[in-house]
């Protein structure tokens, strides 16, 4: 077998690389440092040791003024990567992210840029309750001027935090808490995967599944598993805001159904502007109308079966498909 | 703190930062007034001597961060003022093309690197630009400028604590105005004064009187030197008043009319003048500093009313740094 590794070991190869090659590259976060582990999923482990504390830097638990520096140091050139451990703490943040990271190029008519990139961790999966597992990217996905990532596998994870801390946009690359440790093919060194590109990952001609991050594998199981009734196509977005229309909008052309799939709540979410997008492109040409698979309308239980029934998973998808495909 | 005389070239830079910054503000108020602008527009009379006194103490290319009451700060740090009212006025020719407007002028050539209309949330950035300059050591100091209002945010407590942690080199300089929008102070806080919390951070705290010119020099000198020497932060409560309330229009009433008169009796600008008087600054000189200014601000104030309106492309530029379809 291949040389393989995990999404944490994929963190960690992508801050290096990027540290190596940029001493404006630094890193804000709760635990960062080697003396306090290495970030609390010791993604970061090494990197204190390697570039020293003033570079990779311990903060106070306090978010507004880790996204705030991170702002204030990316206008003054740095590439500063803030961490913030769990996406539910990236609300105290709001402020910083929102009304000025995302805002500060347009507002300044372009003379300033705000090239700063956040990583974060969230998902269902290991039972941290209801202010530690939320998807919530559909709210930063409706900030123009905001570009968000996640990855299904380990080498995008690489690929796409390199690419996001050497864009000149603010960045927010969402990490599936209960994949860190999940495995995959070593991909080459110096690997990117380009912002704004969906990947293709089975090609299919009866059915289209958009989906990203964890449920990407859900959908390439259940595309296994039917493969021999329906056909279909799995897209990874990966970046999901903006998402890749191009890629999205040619596969739904060609199978003429599509369904959009997501761990965040059904409601108000990505798949809604994705579904919109579809059906104002294509609505002559559709079969049936394009299905959301989301997770429960409900904060994210504790109770591990509870969890389980409110995440979107297989069974939820299956469902979607019998929807879509009984149309015809 | 005890009290230095200073030379007459400061007091005379100080003197042109402020005629400035008042009379482009009575510009912008009768611009308002006549119809010839319609913009939300917070002034900044009353407080001038703080902004000018601060910034002579400062380099062009230290870093300024202001707030939507921010006029003040901006020329006194030096924004030209035909860009800057152009846009106020939201015109093509500003300093963002129109497209960031009064609260948010940014102009990195004179320093200005953010004005935000969030209250505090300015307070984190400018530590964020201090630790740049730390890590970089191009020996420039940021300065972030915010009221009394702006103390009692989150965003405030969590700056100025990184700042005296990391010992980086920005000066807070909070422009006490007694009110932060129509609440008195004493209605928003337990302390009497905003210099104290400094003591909870272990953050160098001063409070002076901000539209006394030699108090105001000196302690942004005394902050100016102590940051650039990489002795880390400071905190400064200036004292001053705002004359027409929070925003243009604001009929005051929850400000009391003796509070008002006494504020007016002590008016910054008259007083500066006759600061220099005193000093044997020559009236003749300053008359001429006066018709210059009066020079320059009609022509800015012409310059940013005929220019053009941005291209409505503006839209799709800057969101990103590429292009988005229309």
């Amino acid at each position: 077998m291949s040389e393989q590794l995990n999404f944490g070991q994929a963190h960690n190869l992508a801050l290096t690389e990027a540290m190596e090659a940029d001493e404006k590259v630094i890193v804000l976060g709760e635990d960062v440092g080697d003396e306090q582990g290495g970030g609390v999923f010791k993604t970061m482990y090494g990197l204190s040791g390697k570039f020293g504390t003033d570079r990779v830097r311990s903060t106070a638990i306090a978010e507004q003024s880790i996204m705030g520096a991170a702002v204030g140091a990316a206008i003054a050139g740095y590439r500063p990567v803030a961490d913030i451990m769990f996406m539910n703490f990236l609300t105290v943040a709001m402020d910083q992210l929102v009304n000025h990271a995302a805002k500060l190029r347009f507002m300044s008519g372009g003379q300033t840029g705000v090239p700063l990139h956040v990583m974060t961790t969230t998902g269902t999966g290991r039972q941290f309750g209801g202010q530690h597992s939320d998807w919530l990217e559909s709210w930063f996905a409706h900030v123009p001027g905001l570009t968000i990532v996640t990855a299904s596998n380990p080498a995008d994870a690489k690929g796409l935090i390199l690419s996001c801390i050497e864009s000149d946009n603010p960045t927010i690359f969402i990490q599936h808490l209960a994949m860190m440790r999940v495995k995959g093919p070593m991909p080459e060194p110096g690997y990117r995967v380009p912002l704004g590109k969906a990947a293709v990952l089975t090609e299919g001609t009866d059915l289209t599944i958009v989906s990203y991050g964890r449920q990407v594998l859900d959908c390439l199981a259940v595309a296994d598993r039917l493969k021999d009734d329906v056909s279909i196509e799995v897209i990874d977005l990966r970046t999901i805001a903006p998402f890749d229309k191009e890629t999205v909008l040619n596969s739904v052309s060609k199978t003429k159904r599509a369904i959009v799939m997501h761990e965040a709540v059904k409601e108000f979410g990505v798949g809604a502007e994705i579904s919109s997008v579809i059906h104002e492109a294509l609505f002559d040409s559709l079969k049936a109308p394009v299905e959301r698979v989301g997770s429960k309308f409900s904060p994210v239980p504790f109770n591990p079966s509870l969890e389980k029934d409110w995440t979107a998973g297989e069974a939820e998808l299956e469902i979607a498909i019998k929807n879509v495909m009984g149309r015809s | 703190m005890k009290k230095q005389k200073l030379s007459n070239d400061v007091l005379v830079d100080i003197y042109r930062r402020t005629q400035k910054i008042y009379q482009t503000d009575v510009k912008f108020r009768s611009m308002i007034s006549s119809g010839d602008l319609a913009i939300v527009y917070y002034s900044a009379r009353g407080q001038e001597v703080v902004s000018a006194a601060m910034m002579a103490a400062l380099e062009k290319s230290d870093y300024l961060v202001t707030i939507y009451r921010g006029i003040h700060d901006q020329i006194a740090k030096g924004v030209p003022l035909k860009p800057l009212m152009a846009e106020y006025a939201g015109k093509v020719t500003g300093t963002c093309r129109g497209k960031g407007g009064p609260m948010h002028i940014t102009h990195p050539e004179s320093g200005v690197m953010v004005t935000t209309g969030i209250v505090g949330s300015g307070i984190p950035i400018a530590s964020g630009l201090g630790l740049a300059s730390q890590l970089s050591g191009d020996g420039r100091v940021t300065v972030t400028c915010f009221g009394d209002g702006a103390t009692n945010i989150g965003a405030f407590h969590e700056g100025v604590n990184m700042a005296s942690l990391w010992n980086l080199p920005v000066i807070f300089l909070c422009q006490n105005n007694l009110y932060g929008e129509h609440t008195k102070f004493e209605y928003t806080s337990n302390t009497e004064t905003v210099a104290e919390r400094g003591a909870a951070y272990g953050i160098r705290s001063v409070r002076v009187n901000g539209n006394d010119p030699v108090e105001m020099y000196q302690a942004a000198r005394e902050a100016a030197d102590h940051a650039r020497a990489g002795k880390g932060p400071t905190l400064i409560e200036a004292m001053t008043f705002r004359f027409n309330g929070h925003v243009f229009g604001d009929p005051g009433g929850y400000i009391p009319k003796e509070e008002m008169a006494a504020a007016k009796k002590a008016d910054p600008v008259p007083l500066l003048r006759q600061n220099l008087l005193d000093s044997g600054v020559k009236e003749a000189m300053l008359d001429e500093i006066d018709a210059e200014i009066e020079v320059e601000v009609e022509e800015a104030a012409k310059f940013a009313l005929e220019s053009g309106d941005p291209d409505m492309r503006e839209n799709q530029i800057d969101v990103y740094d590429y292009e988005v379809s229309a």
